[in-house]
């Protein structure tokens, strides 16, 4: 870290190049929101393939899904609450993604979380009521928080490829869940399923007011908007993105890229353990191995079809928690088996991911239209399609912001 | 005139039914007779594990094929917020009014939870244990004893081991699994009292590779016959016939998947309870809250005999099985050690299978190596 911050920030041009015609922004709006929501109309067309060619009627498959998901409150509830810890699973992916780095042992910090929550009040009384519970679930964050640090600091300074050593560490987790929950920690009334003591009655998690979700919903949804505020408003969020697009040039203007890496890796190990201390205050009022249930895991699609974007994460949550509560209406009405729920994610997922290449097309054969407008083919021979412009301006944005830390963090 | 058939046949139903309700006495019961009776079946993995799923979902079958019952399920439902939702969905959207959670962790708190929303809804679970102090009347809980069964196993075992050690495949050291061990090995030791009998705990219901390798460890160190105790004996049963080694079975049969291993196995027979539940349910007779059996009592049942079990071994445990099935034969009695040298049972106690005590148990008997 001995590279001085460079005394004169270089000067940036903030104008556009003269004479280009404006190019309406629409095409990326439409990009954003079209491209996923055709890629999943694509998903369950293929899905009603697939069950027309186990000869179950693909009509009836389509209204099902949508009744099951989405058709009345009750399904709406219920779409809601399986939504509501994939969220912060996959913030424990997003944000350290943000950094440059790919966590995908969510499922330790979620367990140790849980174990941390349920754990807390045999070591000190808990005061009543939501004081308590708050208490209880900053346990569980701290403790997701500290066991994911550690997979970024095994990486920042032993060199441990951070996807499989976090992954390694949530095998590690599970064991040190179970040894607590079936050894010291186990209440012996819990007998042929050990279990922690239960959290105090007056600690747990409640139902939203006239609804049958709980309190997780919210904190989930608070989490992934926090998260967008720090990433995308704040001068710390902006120099963890920097580190993440590339650490080299991030040290070279003197961020510190090793505690904004290891700080994003405890606030997405944050969120999951949060996921845990929910699930156990919510839930199972204990900690035992029901809550070793692939949350985590799933919590990497969905930051994957997110774009590891925090604000996408709530509504792709939400249509991962409308498959799971489709599946079980499929299941029951159609005896369909459990894993054709799986072939539609399949769909979705890789159409979702594919339709990327779909990007920027639009725009492309917008800019040519208006170019043909202005002045004719031959003139626009050097013009700047949308997509360059929109790189060029965040490149120049980007120089600025760059220079702006350096010199803050100089001074 | 698809229309008027269906008009004449419900009128006739309906004639029909007012008669024998007027014969009752009943109105309800009018309302009873055109209803179908909707039930939920929801199980904890594949419904075609050949292990504990598989045996309920053929019991369900069974009712299933009974008139006047239509069933959903839901298979590889969790043991989270998921099966409060399948259940509330049964309910609110198929209108099931006897929901069988069959999986033990989805007692509490999911059952109890969903169970004090819905005081209408019959819920029947399978291994918990109902307490008329703290749980609702509108749950109830069945379980079979399976040891029997495992003891004699553990009887055939004893016939056909020819290096005097049996291996035991555990997930998890709790008492309804501590008592199946038990059970294997003193049937064992009832045939040659120098039996061993060793056990390996896997840590979980459903763990494949675990379950293969602890298989592969025992052969490694000699053990000639195995049974176990997880969610889907399969991968155990095919790696020891694989490893030459004979297998009794568990859960449901498992014959199919090694014809020239499978000595005999301990198998649910749920569809004795889920009757008696179904018929409670159908006649608004009080939902049977805590229900136990047996062989005698047909809760449990024993896999035909492989074309490798030799007469005199099946005799051995025919007389034992017969001795059961007349209540005149008791597994638990004393004096009995643990593996540690205390004693658990003292002389001259003979604990019946119906004793609460057994059900806690905590201990593994003498000749077992392992530790719990």
């Amino acid at each position: 870290m001995a590279v001085a911050p460079n005394p004169t920030p270089p000067a940036v041009a903030v104008s556009s190049t003269p004479g280009t015609p404006r190019v309406p922004v629409w095409p990326e709006v439409v990009d954003a929101i079209g491209l996923p929501v055709l890629a999943l109309a694509g998903a369950v067309l293929l899905f009603g393939g697939f069950v027309w060619l186990g000869g179950v009627d693909p009509v009836e498959t389509w209204v099902l899904l949508f009744q099951g998901a989405f058709g009345d409150a009750f399904s709406w509830q219920n779409t809601l609450q399986r939504a509501a810890p994939l969220m912060l699973t996959a913030l424990c992916v997003a944000l350290p993604q943000r950094a440059g780095l790919m966590v995908i042992g969510g499922e330790g910090a979620l367990v140790l979380g849980g174990l941390a929550c349920a754990a807390l009040p045999l070591m000190m009384p808990l005061p009543a009521g939501a004081a308590g519970t708050a208490l209880a679930l900053l346990a569980a964050a701290l403790m997701g928080a500290a066991w994911i640090a550690l997979a970024g600091v095994l990486r920042q300074y032993r060199g441990v490829n951070e996807t499989i050593g976090s992954l390694l560490m949530s095998y590690m987790a599970i064991g040190l869940f179970k040894h607590a929950v079936e050894g010291p920690l186990r209440d012996p009334a819990s007998l042929n399923k050990p279990s922690t003591l239960p959290l105090p009655e007056g600690n747990l998690l409640g139902l939203l007011p006239g609804m049958e979700v709980h309190w997780g919903l919210v904190w989930g949804v608070v989490a992934c908007v926090l998260s967008a505020l720090w990433l995308f408003g704040s001068t710390h969020g902006f120099a963890t993105r920097v580190v993440g697009g590339n650490a080299r040039a991030a040290r070279l203007v003197g961020l510190p890229s090793h505690r904004l890496i290891i700080t994003a890796c405890a606030l997405g190990g944050a969120c999951a353990g949060l996921a845990g201390g929910i699930e156990v205050a919510a839930v199972h009022t204990a900690a035992n191995a029901s809550l070793i249930v692939g949350l985590g895991y799933t919590g990497i699609l969905v930051s994957f079809v997110a774009r590891h974007n925090p604000v996408a994460i709530v509504p792709v949550a939400v249509l991962f928690g409308g498959f799971g509560s489709a599946g079980s209406l499929l299941q029951r009405r159609l005896d369909l088996p459990d894993a054709s729920v799986m072939v539609l994610q399949g769909f979705a997922f890789v159409l979702i991911l594919a339709a990327e290449a779909g990007r920027g097309k639009l725009s492309a054969w917008q800019q040519a239209r208006v170019a043909q407008q202005t002045a004719g083919p031959v003139a626009t021979a050097p013009h700047e399609t949308s997509r360059m412009r929109l790189a060029r301006e965040r490149a120049e944005r980007l120089a600025t912001r760059l220079a702006e830390a350096a010199r803050r963090h100089a001074a | 005139m698809a229309m008027d058939q269906w008009n004449r046949r419900t009128w006739m139903k309906g004639v029909g039914a007012t008669g024998a309700s007027l014969a009752l006495g009943g109105w309800s019961d009018l309302v009873l007779a055109q209803k179908p009776l909707t039930i939920g079946m929801i199980y904890v993995g594949p419904k075609d594990d050949f292990g504990y799923n598989q045996s309920h979902y053929e019991a369900a079958m069974a009712i299933k094929a009974m008139p006047g019952i239509k069933m959903v399920g839901e298979e590889n439902v969790p043991e989270t917020q998921a099966v409060q939702k399948t259940m509330q969905g049964m309910i609110a959207q198929d209108g099931a009014s006897l929901v069988f959670p069959t999986s033990f962790g989805y007692f509490n708190p999911h059952i109890l939870e969903v169970a004090k929303k819905y005081p209408d809804v019959r819920f029947s679970h399978c291994g918990g244990l109902w307490d008329a102090a703290k749980h609702p009347k509108n749950v109830g809980s069945f379980f079979g004893y399976i040891d029997e069964c495992q003891y004699l196993n553990g009887v055939i075992a004893g016939h056909m081991t020819k290096s005097k050690k049996i291996g035991f495949v555990a997930a998890k050291p709790i008492p309804q699994v501590l008592r199946n061990i038990n059970a294997f090995t003193l049937g064992a030791k009832s045939v040659h009292p120098d039996i061993t009998c060793s056990v390996i705990f896997t840590g979980d219901w459903s763990m494949p590779v675990k379950e293969a390798e602890a298989t592969n460890s025992l052969a490694d160190q000699g053990v000639d016959v195995f049974t176990m105790h997880v969610d889907g004996p399969k991968v155990i049963v095919e790696t020891a016939a694989k490893r030459g080694k004979f297998v009794c079975g568990y859960h449901a049969s498992q014959a199919k998947l090694a014809p020239n291993a499978y000595l005999t196995g301990a198998e649910w027979n749920w569809v004795t309870p889920y009757k008696q539940i179904v018929e409670a349910a159908r006649t608004g007779k009080p939902h049977p809250n805590f229900m136990r059996g047996g062989l005698k009592e047909g809760y449990v049942k024993t896999s035909p005999y492989g074309a490798m079990v030799p007469e005199g071994a099946r005799k051995a445990a025919d007389a034992v099985k017969a001795a059961m099935l007349k209540d005149e034969f008791e597994i638990f009695k004393g004096e009995l050690k643990d593996n540690t040298g205390k004693v658990v049972i003292p002389k001259g106690t003979v604990m019946k299978q119906t004793d609460v005590a057994l059900e806690g148990m905590n201990w593994l008997v003498e000749g077992v190596i392992g530790k719990v």
